[in-house]
This record gives structure tokens, sequence and C-alpha cells, in this order.
């Protein structure tokens, strides 16, 4: 990695900064249509909190493609997983129907798995040591 | 009334998801971007889960995610020491201005000994 500057620096942190509250500011204020389910309860806080996890996840989805080494993609796709649960139980919410938690709870054991699989095999022992 | 305080919940969730996928981009180290995704993250799933119960009552669907908190808090932890020791082991370096790494001086003492 060359050096970069200070000014360059600052200009890309400003750049940044500004996309991340102008995506923000604009599923706050306009969000997308949501249409899967159009009569829903709370239909305007739900669609804002799933284009919210969506952000999250895009930003999760960074890290795993830019991630310098394999323990920056293993954090990231734990924390993907962590969040596709949240995801569920806000479809829970807006649907009132049981099963999407069933998927998180059986999401959440599956990553927490893998995880473990891929940490001991990035650490080069094996499961019973 | 409680629906109101569920959503709060979940707005509270949601802002800890958000602000610990922005640390997950923007901290220099794996160390670090550890520990800011995944406590963040743990605590903002776990109350979206709870505002989900809040809100939906203790039917099914508030007790499966009461169940959920559950193991969230037990697994997020043993997953994220996992990575640490495993990420560690396998040589990846901390930050330049990093000032001090107390596990490589355990795993020298652990060299001597055996």
């Amino acid at each position: 990695m060359n050096q970069i500057s200070e000014e360059t620096r600052f200009a890309r942190w400003l750049v940044g900064a500004g996309l991340f509250v102008a995506v923000i500011g604009l599923i706050l204020l306009r969000p997308l249509p949501f249409l899967f389910y159009p009569d829903l309860p709370y239909l305007g806080f739900v669609s804002r909190a799933m284009y919210i996890i969506l952000l999250a996840c895009v930003l999760c989805l960074f890290r795993i493609f830019k991630g310098p080494s394999a323990a920056d993609r293993i954090v990231a796709v734990d924390i993907l997983g962590i969040m596709i649960v949240g995801f569920c139980a806000i479809l829970t919410v807006a649907t009132e129907r049981s099963w999407y938690i069933d998927i998180g709870i059986a999401w959440a054991l599956q990553s927490f798995i893998s995880t473990l699989a891929l940490s001991k095999y990035m650490e080069g022992k094996g499961f019973d040591e | 009334m409680s629906d109101i305080i569920g959503l709060i919940f979940i707005s509270i969730g949601l802002a800890f998801d958000v602000f610990g996928c922005l640390g997950l981009v923007r901290l220099p180290d794996v160390y670090n971007r550890l520990q800011a995704a995944t406590k963040c993250v743990t605590l903002g799933t776990c109350s979206i889960l709870f505002g989900t119960f809040i809100v939906v009552g203790p039917t099914q669907a508030g007790m499966k995610s009461l169940l959920c908190i559950i193991f969230i808090i037990l697994t997020a932890p043993v997953a994220a020491h996992a990575i640490a020791r495993g990420a560690h082991r396998c040589g990846v370096k901390l930050a330049k201005n990093s000032i001090v790494d107390h596990y490589q001086d355990d795993k020298e003492g652990e060299n001597v000994i055996n």
C-alpha cells in the first residue's frame, strides 16, 4: 500500500460520510415501496426497518469482498448471520406468523457452528484439541 | 401502548446494528473490527428480538424470540473468542499504532515450557 496524502484521506472520508448520511436520510424520508405484503399493521415502520437492515448487510458484504485476510471475512460472515436473525424478527412483527422466528433460530445455530468450524480450520488444528 | 414501547426497542436495535457494521467497515484491524461488530450487533439483535416479544405478546412467536435471545447471548461470545484466537494463531498482524500484545507473550511462554 503506497502512501496516501492527508488531503486525499480527508476527501475520501468526507465522500463516505456524505454517502452514508444521504442513504440513511433517503431511507428514513422516502422508503422504496414494500410490495410483498401490501396491507400490514406497521407498514411504514417495517419497510424503513427492513431497508436499514439491508444497508447494514451491504456494509458487511463490502467487508467480505474487500477484507485483506481470511479472519476479516469470517467475522463479516458471522455478523451477517446474526443480522439475518434480526431480519426474521422484523418479518415476524410485520406478519405475525411464528415460523419466521423458527427460521431465525435455525439460522443462528447454523451460523454459530459454521463460524466455529471456519475459525478452527484457520487455526490449523482439529476440533478435538 | 406496548406496541410503541416495542417499536422503540426495535429502533434502538437497528441503530446498534448499523453502527456496528459501520465499525466493521471503518476500523483498521481484525481485532478492532471483531470488538466493534460482535458486541454491537449482538446487543442490537437481542434488542430487536425483545421488541418483537413486547409487540407480539406472550404467544408462540414471543416465546420463541425469548429463546432466540438466550441462544444468541450464549453463542456469540464463544464464536468471537474462537475467531480472535484463530486469527492470532495463524499470524494476522495487529494494527500499526497498537501498543501492547499480551497474547504474544503468553505464546512465547508456552514454547519455553514445552
